[in-house]
């Protein structure tokens, strides 16, 4: 059996298969992420718990109205996306004058309450959600099986970042906020409504990640914890992406999927911190990241 | 007298005197419970746990010795030292008499220390670690529903009389997990298996898949999964979603009644599990069942019914011996036979474990239940010796060789 790294090379491919479903997770979650640092100026410490909203909207959904996986993919997202519009209307609007930690406070304390508040009604054990009938089963690769739901991620993620970045950045509508983001008071005397844009460009970056939690709902038990160990890998990939740039985020996030799996093999001690590693050598090497616009 | 002396002497009166009071109330009973009201033992114990001690506390009448009994609650969070430093403050501020409950065995560790250290009893539920009655036993620490070595003698051996000679290990990277890895690879070996590898996962992963391919790419024959809680529902989805389990058989080294539920007759079906208390075994388990699932709206795990039964072992020694004294009830605690709802023919070792009849279930098929939370049947009935052995653990410096 032929090895790499003195690894036979089927477990290599499965791993890197495995990689690259977790890099689809990622990618989604710094795609919205970075629309919201990169075009808002805000650090959203929330973006796990929204996450886990929309793993939750979709288990709700289930559980108790009888909406099944595919409706959830559009109804979750919107409903958690309403609530991002909410949170940013009452909240985040009076905080774009003053300095971004005050951003970062607000929205880590929106992620505690809401874990607080899912896990004193649901409890810490996860909800089991259901593979939808049409997903199930696998695909024998021959070095393993890859079930046809994770084939299913890869292939929603990447369509969704593809279709994202293509409306940032070649769509009217995308080059309007562009704008707004580099020179807002011009943009408004243009008659374009600013705070609106804004608005909705938040609650379309927590509905990306409300999204990747419908996603993510079959692949791990949905639980009011998941989404805040997720949040903290989601932040340094995009830290190693460049903090404001929608293809460094799409692009770290397939890439780091990939290294984070090869590590598992070669040396899984450091699978937890191998992200965090490449980050610091990354922010030494070139600050802005790998895709970022120097300041 | 000069002043300062006068204020010297007094001082050390009031001190005196504090120390009275402090006794004064040692008459009463002061029950804590830290265990994990939130992670992923949370629904195994966790805050229905204080509910049925609430329970059993009623049951007894309410009041010993004449004063009202009082329950403490916190959530260790599973950090060590969160444990530790609650039990020392309650036994230091609040009279504490016993700590029932720890469900994590790194934080259950730590407790006996503290037991040890302030002399006050502590029962260990839902912990597995053997060790808390081997190279961690203190003379205050009873180790109440179940540990890793039933759960190797059952389950794995269970598991082996099938065929399943060859295992790879999914383990929770912490004392439990390897202590109950140590069990079964003894079982294992004991049988004429062998151990073909093992992985280590962080409490709490919930993303097994990298794990599991590791798992397949051994070719073992078993899956042998050294966790619980979430750990174990997710690991066994995970193994069914990768068609794992069309290789490899596996196994369940710890599952409560809850991750079964978690997981689904569907996905857990045909498991071997090994269990000291099912609420469908008899009219008394089904009788405490049904009360339990008035107030909680689930059926309770073994956890759960341990507690009730040790609430009430507690204070009935309490009773007999007529104060909260550590050392008489302990040796009280260590003279009574058990045989209630939950135990039959329990007795607490000498090291501290309390030996009773367990019980290895295999999980029914989704067509074979009948009723909500039938789950499992019965395929054996180790008696205590056969559990956990008749003598006590070697390893525990207590005991005299």
């Amino acid at each position: 059996m032929t090895t790499v790294f003195g690894v036979p090379l089927p477990a290599i491919l499965g791993q890197l298969m495995l990689g690259l479903v977790n890099g689809s997770f990622y990618a989604l979650l710094s795609l919205g992420l970075a629309v919201i640092f990169g075009l808002l100026g805000v650090v959203n410490f929330a973006h796990g718990a929204f996450y886990m909203l929309g793993a939750f909207a979709a288990y709700i959904g289930l559980a108790s109205f009888g909406i099944n996986y595919w409706w959830a993919l559009l109804l979750a997202p919107l409903t958690v996306g309403l609530l991002g519009i909410i949170i940013e209307r009452l909240f985040l609007r009076h905080l774009y004058q003053v300095e971004p930690v005050y951003g970062l406070l607000l929205t880590f304390g929106i992620a505690l309450i809401a874990e607080g508040v899912m896990r004193s009604q649901f409890g810490a054990s996860g909800k089991s959600y259901p593979v939808p009938p049409l997903l199930q089963g696998g695909f024998n690769l021959g070095f393993m099986v890859l079930p046809i739901y994770r084939a299913w991620v890869i292939l929603a993620s990447v369509t969704v970042c593809v279709v994202t970045w293509f409306l940032i950045e070649r769509t009217r509508l995308g080059s309007r906020l562009r704008a707004a983001t580099e020179n807002a008071k011009l943009v408004q005397a243009f008659g374009i409504n600013v705070p609106l844009l804004v608005m909705c460009t938040y609650g379309a970056g927590v509905a990306l990640a409300a999204l990747a939690g419908v996603l993510a709902a079959p692949v791990v038990q949905v639980s009011p914890l998941m989404g805040s160990s997720l949040v903290i890998v989601v932040f340094a990939v995009v830290v190693i992406g460049g903090m404001g740039s929608i293809v460094g985020a799409i692009v770290s996030g397939l890439f780091l999927g990939l290294i984070e799996g090869l590590t598992k093999v070669i040396y899984p001690e450091a699978s937890n911190i191998v992200v965090f590693v490449i980050m610091a050598v990354v922010l030494i090497a070139r600050p802005a990241g790998l895709f970022g616009k120097e300041q | 007298m000069t002043r300062k002396s006068t204020i010297v002497v007094l001082g050390a009166l009031l001190g005196l005197c504090a120390a009275k009071l402090a006794s004064a109330a040692a008459d009463q009973v002061v029950i804590g419970d830290i265990d994990d009201m939130s992670g992923v033992y949370a629904d195994v114990m966790g805050q229905a746990g204080v509910d049925v001690i609430n329970m059993a506390i009623s049951d007894f009448g309410g009041t010993v010795l004449g004063k009202k009994i009082t329950v403490l609650s916190v959530d260790h969070q599973n950090k060590p030292d969160i444990g530790a430093s609650k039990f020392r403050e309650w036994a230091d501020q609040n009279g504490l008499t016993v700590v029932l409950g720890g469900s994590n065995t790194g934080v259950s560790i730590a407790m006996s220390k503290v037991a040890a250290a302030k002399k006050i009893p502590f029962i260990a539920i839902g912990a597995g670690g053997a060790s808390l009655t081997g190279a961690d036993c203190t003379p205050y620490t009873i180790h109440y529903a179940y540990d890793t070595t039933a759960l190797g003698n059952g389950t794995a051996s269970a598991i082996i009389k099938e065929g399943g000679k060859t295992w790879f290990f999914i383990t929770a990277d912490y004392a439990f997990g390897t202590q109950l890895q140590d069990a079964a690879t003894k079982v294992v070996l004991a049988n004429g298996g062998k151990v073909l590898g093992a992985v280590r996962a962080p409490l709490g992963t919930t993303d097994y898949s990298s794990f599991l391919l590791q798992a397949q790419a051994s070719g073992a024959q078993v899956l042998g999964l050294a966790n619980a809680g979430t750990d174990f529902s997710n690991s066994l989805k995970a193994a069914n979603e990768f068609g794992i389990t069309r290789t490899m058989k596996p196994a369940a080294l710890l599952a409560f009644l809850t991750d079964i539920h978690a997981a689904t007759l569907q996905t857990a079906q045909g498991l071997y599990l090994t269990t000291g208390f099912y609420w469908d075994l008899n009219d008394q388990t089904r009788a405490f069942g049904k009360r339990f699932f008035a107030k909680v709206n689930r059926m309770p795990t073994m956890d759960q019914g341990a507690v009730y039964s040790a609430t009430i072992q507690y204070l009935n020694a309490v009773k007999a011996v007529g104060s909260t004294d550590s050392d008489k009830v302990m040796a009280q605690l260590k003279k009574t036979k058990i045989n209630d709802f939950f135990a039959k023919d329990g007795y607490i070792r000498e090291d501290g474990l309390m030996v009773h009849t367990m019980y290895v279930m295999k999980v029914k098929t989704p067509a074979e239940s009948k009723y909500p939370w039938d789950y499992y049947k019965v395929v054996k009935v180790m008696t205590g010796e056969e559990a956990d052995g008749a003598q006590p653990d070697p390893t525990c410096p207590m005991i005299k060789k």
